[in-house]
């Protein structure tokens, strides 16, 4: 099996550094890096990778932008890129967060991705500056074998390059990996490389020209349940009269070594820590503070086992599947609580409101495939529109509620692939008049009315033929 | 009403006075009724708040499937539902054998709410259907003691109604089964023939053909209605009671009430084919038979009309000896003697455990025990009989109908527990009866005698005894401000117009000799009234706390949750549902799921998954297969459910908690079906001495037999013993491992165990084994044969 792989890997190698000679771009040249530094931490399924630039401008013109490149296999799973620079001299140091943005550029070898970091100052023919750059990786750890039994622990593939992918000449680089664990079956050597207790040090190397590239393989055990959401709709409903209702849908999967033969209780009970050490046996969601009327259930009803501890800073509910989730299961359920409106609604000076709510899957350590984040506004809201951090689908719908008769208006925003980096805040702007709030009970009231009406009318009208 | 007016007419002073207290009255009983109906709704409501909100038990969820369906695809889809996914691969048509009264009326009431915005999902309408329908039980009821003794009798028998134990055994929030919907339909049934036979109207009797139709939409046990009928009408002729009212009230039922029975799928031609329903057609004949000799009677003279009766008995008796061989040859040609089976067993009691035991084997297809009684009814008991007495104190059509009524569902439920429910309006209406006139008896007696208030007491009891005796004698039931009918001016006259022409001027020197003896009669002492006053308060109040404490703590429960309460809190026990969702969203969807009947509704419903059989239990030989196939040693089992195409086997099991009604409780049922049809498997082998044990003295027939083997596999390194808490035994056999089968999931508490069943193997066995599993499997491989060739044998 190691065979194909690394011959595949090494043509790779190949192609990648014929691409690089044919396709170097002259308008990146002028840029370089001095130091590089790359930490891969492998401990959840959730790969998260520090990268530490020290970017050089050995050209002549200032530039602002720097660029950052991926592989296309992991630009498919890459679910946030962000980059800070320090600033500030020794003690006051201040970390300043930079945009980045996803660009194309026309000439990317063998399909590779570019973001673009937009430096605040330009950085000045012979200046340098230090750029912190962390980006998460989703579904990048291959669970292989692909299948195991109850009582084996689950060992993945992690695939990336030792060098760092860049457009950029760079002088001096290393990478740090670490495992979750010192069982680490084998991994890829290229010289100077070590092994030490968690950690797997490659580097440092010197000199590589732009769009180096040597890929590693890492075979490790990796124990924790790999916690996948396939689909998660939040529907956030506005009441004027108080509370913000929230309603959340999961399907639940476990991403890892799929479950193998049989499932056996005794095993699992009497020895946890070598039987289904990789299942799923809880979950932990961060909910609001005063959080209230929580509810966690399926389609077939409530699910006893989950615990709702609450202080004043952090509501958390500690959820358990029906069963213990192995590789390959699944497991769908609904999470509902209710929360004081005044913590989440306010007034712009212009006499509009705006829900101010987070956005991302509350549970921890949870990759979100594609989630649906619905405001319900109130009935006769005008002028929604959405302010969100990153880019989203959005469109509106209609939905109809209690007593409604116009409907309400619901702004809908769609999102592949999360991490829990996506819980920041999201605005919903609207107008509303108050006196639609008072739409349903003046209805209600004008129907018993009426109703109470037409029975004095009815006893008091003599209907019959014959007196 | 009847009674002031014509008091009123003599006494023009108390005229405003009476109209004013009936008015108050009215009211009054407008807002008892309406607390009456919160508490026949709220008091069911302990399930959803000491559990959730949730469906019960095994029926309740095939209700809730249906019902889902039925909103999802419309009704048109509906009746021609054939459903795939259960008894497999037969399949069942649903909408032809279901009763679709139940599903129709929730599905109703869910499309009005979405319709108006309300958007509650199916399943919390179908959740709260019950309650809703025991407030208007508890309404109908009302109307229906009215109809027989008045107000008074009325509300006290809707309050008893609305919370007595046995009736919230069945309708609990959550409890979504047919008889939620039927016991209203029946008792409103009932007061709608009532009514006609008391008023002779035609508009009532076509209302009592639709409540019938409702009814048979609802629930089988409308042939209750259907033979209790015409045993009244055939009572009333036989006591010389025929009226031309008693004619409107049941020809219209019997000629509407069966053209729209036979409507309803599921009854479609029984209505007119099987022996359920000979009786309402035999009455039909004699009614009119009857008719016709009143109708003679009256227009020739009585020399002629005794020529006539004996021309006509003579050829009549002819023609009937010769329609009733033809009949009897018919019927007899029939095994059953056209009844189905549940209903011979209601005639029969021995004739379920003697010929199906599938019908014996349900526990609430057992006669009841006395404390059963005791617990389902509680003081009503000891009420009825008051009440049977006071309806014949006097004797009028609609008193005689209750206790014709109470005499029957006493033997019914004497037979079968599940009728229990049938007994608890009847024993709530004659029990109010007895309450509310023994009420009568003794405020009226206080009144009488407490001295101050003589002259206007007087007055009072007078009047409410004879309000109550006016009642009886003329069936007419006083009118309240509330019954707004349509046609009420026209109503009152017509009465008045029967009044007269039935006893002209006789009544009002009637009613002054009434009222005297009335009087005479209720002269008790006043300390005796006023303890047995309290007496009767104490003891309502005994059967308030009990019904309570009945519907808290003894049925609310939905049994697919269970919960104990031990010294560090509350402990629940969901395996139940673990194992079906687990099953729902980690086998394929096509995959076919074999579990004892039991839990087929739940499998079907929770799990989403295809099921051999379920709790429709039409087809006795699959459900044979099944018990065979868990009775019989592991590879033959292993064909049989292959045959069948089965994926998983579900088992339940009680062993490790102590969970009582498990498979392994189960299981001589499933000897026993199972031997009913393929003879190899054989009772007595499972028996050591005539006694049913999994101990180390079972014998090895049970201890090979694959519901042991499921149940019990790996028991033992559970605690190192394998000590059943069921059983309160130590298993036969601890040790052994399954060739044919894996575990593939097990509860948290070992509730639910399923297997998967071990693919074929390539390899071909040696010639021993062959030789000796084809001994072992021979009649097994038979009938499999039959429906998959075996590659094996």
């Amino acid at each position: 099996m190691e065979a194909p792989i690394r011959a595949r890997e090494a043509l790779g190698f190949i192609l990648f550094s014929l691409l690089f000679s044919i396709c170097r771009s002259s308008s990146l040249n002028h840029l370089l890096i001095s130091n590089a530094e790359r930490r891969i931490d492998l401990s959840s399924h959730i790969v998260k990778v520090y990268l530490t630039l020290k970017v050089e401008n050995a050209g002549s013109t200032p530039t602002s932008e720097v660029l950052l490149s991926f592989p296309p296999t992991q630009a498919d799973h890459l679910a946030t890129v962000e980059a800070l620079v320090t600033k500030g001299k020794r003690k006051k140091t201040t970390l300043v967060r930079l945009d980045v943005k996803a660009t194309e550029l026309p000439d990317a070898p063998n399909d590779a991705k570019y973001f673009t970091i937009y430096l605040a100052n330009p950085l000045k023919s012979g200046e340098s500056t230090t750029i912190e750059v962390l980006y998460l990786l989703t579904h990048s750890q291959e669970p292989f074998p692909a299948e195991i039994a109850q009582s084996e622990s689950q060992l993945v593939y992690y695939r990336d390059s030792a060098l760092i992918l860049s457009p950029y000449h760079i002088k001096q680089q290393t990478t740090f990996i670490k495992t979750p664990s010192t069982k680490v079956e084998s991994f890829t050597r290229v010289e100077p490389s070590n092994r030490a207790g968690t950690e797997i040090k490659y580097g440092p190397y010197e000199d590589h020209p732009p769009y180096s590239f040597s890929p590693i393989l890492i075979h490790f055990e990796n124990n924790s349940p790999f916690a996948v959401v396939e689909e998660l709709v939040r529907e956030v409903e506005i009441s004027h009269w108080g509370n913000l209702q929230v309603t959340e849908q999961y399907t639940l999967v476990h991403a890892g070594a799929r479950h193998k033969g049989v499932f056996s209780r005794v095993d699992y009970q009497s020895r946890p820590t070598l039987n289904g050490a990789s299942s799923l046996r809880y979950l932990l969601a961060r909910l609001p503070p005063r959080v209230h009327s929580v509810y966690y259930r399926d389609e077939i009803g409530n699910i006893s086992s989950s615990h709702l501890r609450t202080d004043s800073r952090k509501s958390e509910l500690e959820i358990e599947p029906r069963y213990p989730l192995f590789g390959g299961w699944k497991a769908t359920f609904v999470i509902g609580y209710g929360l004081p409106l005044q913590d989440f609604l306010f007034e712009t000076s212009d006499d509009r409101r705006y829900l101010n709510f987070t956005f991302g899957c509350p549970l921890l350590e949870t990759v979100v495939d594609k989630l649906t984040v619905k405001v319900v506004l109130p009935e006769g809201s005008k002028d929604p529109s959405a302010v969100v951090p990153f880019p989203v689908e959005q469109h509106l719908e209609t939905k109809y509620s209690y007593l409604d008769v116009v409907g309400r208006t619901v702004v809908v925003m769609e999102k592949k692939n999360l991490v829990p980096a996506h819980n920041s805040h999201f605005q919903v702007y609207y107008t509303f008049k108050p006196i639609f709030m008072l739409a349903e009970p003046l209805m209600l009231a004008s129907a018993f009315f009426l109703f109470f009406v037409a029975c004095v009318a009815y006893l008091h009208i003599d209907l019959s033929i014959r007196k | 009403m009847a009674a002031p007016e014509t008091s009123t007419a003599a006494v023009p002073t108390l005229y405003t006075n009476n109209t004013l207290r009936n008015a108050f009255g009215g009211v009054l009983s407008f807002f008892i009724l309406l607390l009456i109906g919160v508490l026949a709704f709220s008091i069911r409501l302990f399930s959803v708040i000491k559990y959730e909100s949730v469906i019960h038990e095994f029926d309740p969820y095939f209700n809730y499937r249906v019902t889902q369906f039925l909103t999802k695809k419309g009704i048109y889809e509906f009746w021609n539902w054939f459903d795939d996914r259960t008894w497999y691969p037969l399949g069942r048509v649903i909408g032809g054998t279901v009763y679709p009264g139940l599903t129709l009326t929730a599905g109703t009431i869910w499309w009005l709410l979405n319709s108006l915005n309300i958007p509650l999902s199916v399943e919390t309408v179908c959740v709260f259907t019950a309650p809703i329908f025991s407030a208007f039980a508890s309404w109908a009821t009302y109307l229906l003691t009215k109809e027989v003794k008045g107000a008074g009798a009325g509300l006290t028998a809707a309050v008893l109604l609305a919370m007595v134990p046995s009736y919230i055994s069945r309708s609990v929030a959550g409890s979504y089964d047919n008889e939620a919907v039927a016991i209203f339909a029946l008792i409103f049934t009932f007061y709608l023939y009532l009514k006609t036979l008391n008023t002779g109207s035609l508009f009532y009797a076509t209302l009592n053909s639709l409540a019938y139709f409702y009814m048979v939409c609802s629930w089988g046990g409308y042939t209750f209605i259907i033979n209790l009928i015409p045993m009244h009408v055939l009572l009333c002729i036989v006591t010389g009671r025929y009226s031309s009212r008693l004619y409107i009230a049941y020809a219209p039922l019997v000629v509407l009430g069966t053209l729209l029975a036979a409507l309803v799928p599921v009854v479609g031609f029984n209505a007119v084919m099987t022996s359920e329903h000979f009786a309402s057609f035999l009455v039909f004949i004699i009614i009119h038979v009857v008719a016709f000799v009143y109708y003679i009677k009256g227009i020739l003279s009585p020399k002629m009309f005794k020529v006539a009766v004996t021309l006509v008995v003579t050829v009549g008796l002819a023609v009937c000896c010769a329609v009733i061989a033809v009949l009897i040859a018919l019927v007899a040609s029939s095994p059953t003697k056209g009844w189905s089976g549940r209903s011979l067993s209601l005639l029969d009691p021995t004739y379920a455990s003697k010929y199906i035991p599938i019908i014996a084997s349900v526990s609430e297809h057992q006669p009841p025990t006395w404390p059963s009684y005791f617990m389902d009814i509680n003081v009503l008991a000891f009420l009825v009989p008051a009440g049977i007495i006071a309806c014949f104190l006097p004797l009028s059509d609609a008193s005689s109908f209750i206790v014709l009524y109470i005499a029957t569902s006493v033997y019914f439920s004497g037979v079968m527990v599940r009728l229990m429910l049938v007994l608890a309006p009847a024993a709530c209406i004659t029990s109010g009866i007895a309450l509310s006139e023994a009420f009568d008896v003794l405020t009226g007696s206080i009144k009488f005698q407490l001295p101050g208030v003589t002259s206007n007491a007087e007055v009072d009891a007078g009047e409410t005894s004879s309000d109550t005796s006016e009642a009886q004698t003329d069936e007419v039931k006083a009118e309240k401000p509330d019954d707004t009918s349509k046609n009420r001016p026209s109503k009152k006259s017509k009465k008045k117009e029967r009044e007269l022409a039935e006893n002209p001027p006789a009544k009002a020197t009637a009613k002054a000799k009434a009222k005297a003896e009335k009087k005479r009669l209720l002269a008790l002492p006043l300390e005796a009234s006023v303890i047995s006053l309290l007496l009767l308060v104490v003891l309502g109040a005994f059967y308030v706390v009990h019904s309570v404490w009945a519907a808290a703590e003894a049925y609310s429960a939905p049994s697919i949750v269970l919960t104990t309460r031990s010294h560090d809190g509350l402990h629940v026990f969901d395996d139940f549902r673990e194992a079906y969702a687990w099953l729902s969203h980690n086998t394929d969807v096509n995959d076919k799921v074999a579990s004892w009947w039991d839990y087929g509704y739940q499998t079907t419903a929770m799990a989403n998954r295809t099921v051999i059989v379920d709790n429709n239990t039409w087809n006795n030989t699959h459900i044979a297969t099944v018990g065979t196939a868990m009775s019989s040693p592991e590879r033959a089992a292993w064909e049989i459910f292959h045959s069948l195409d089965v994926k998983y086997v579900l088992v339940v099991f009680g062993g490790l908690i102590g969970y009582p009604s498990d498979d392994i409780n189960k299981f001589l049922w499933m000897v026993r079906i199972g031997g009913g049809v393929f003879p190899h498997i054989k009772e007595p082998d499972y028996l050591r001495d005539g006694q049913y044990r999994i101990d180390s003295q079972a014998t090895p027939t049970m201890l090979n037999c694959l519901m042991y083997k499921l149940s019990y596999y790996r028991f033992v390194e559970t605690d190192g013993k394998a000590y059943d808490r069921v059983r309160r035994t130590e298993i036969g056999k601890k040790y052994f491992k399954l060739t044919h089968f894996e575990e593939v999931f097990t509860t948290h508490h070992w509730m639910v165990r399923i297997y998967k069943l071990k693919p074929l193997k390539n390899r071909i066995r040696g010639k021993a084994k062959k030789s000796k599993s084809k001994t072992s499997s021979t009649s097994s491989s038979k009938r499999s044969g039959t429906k998959k060739k075996n590659p094996w044998l």
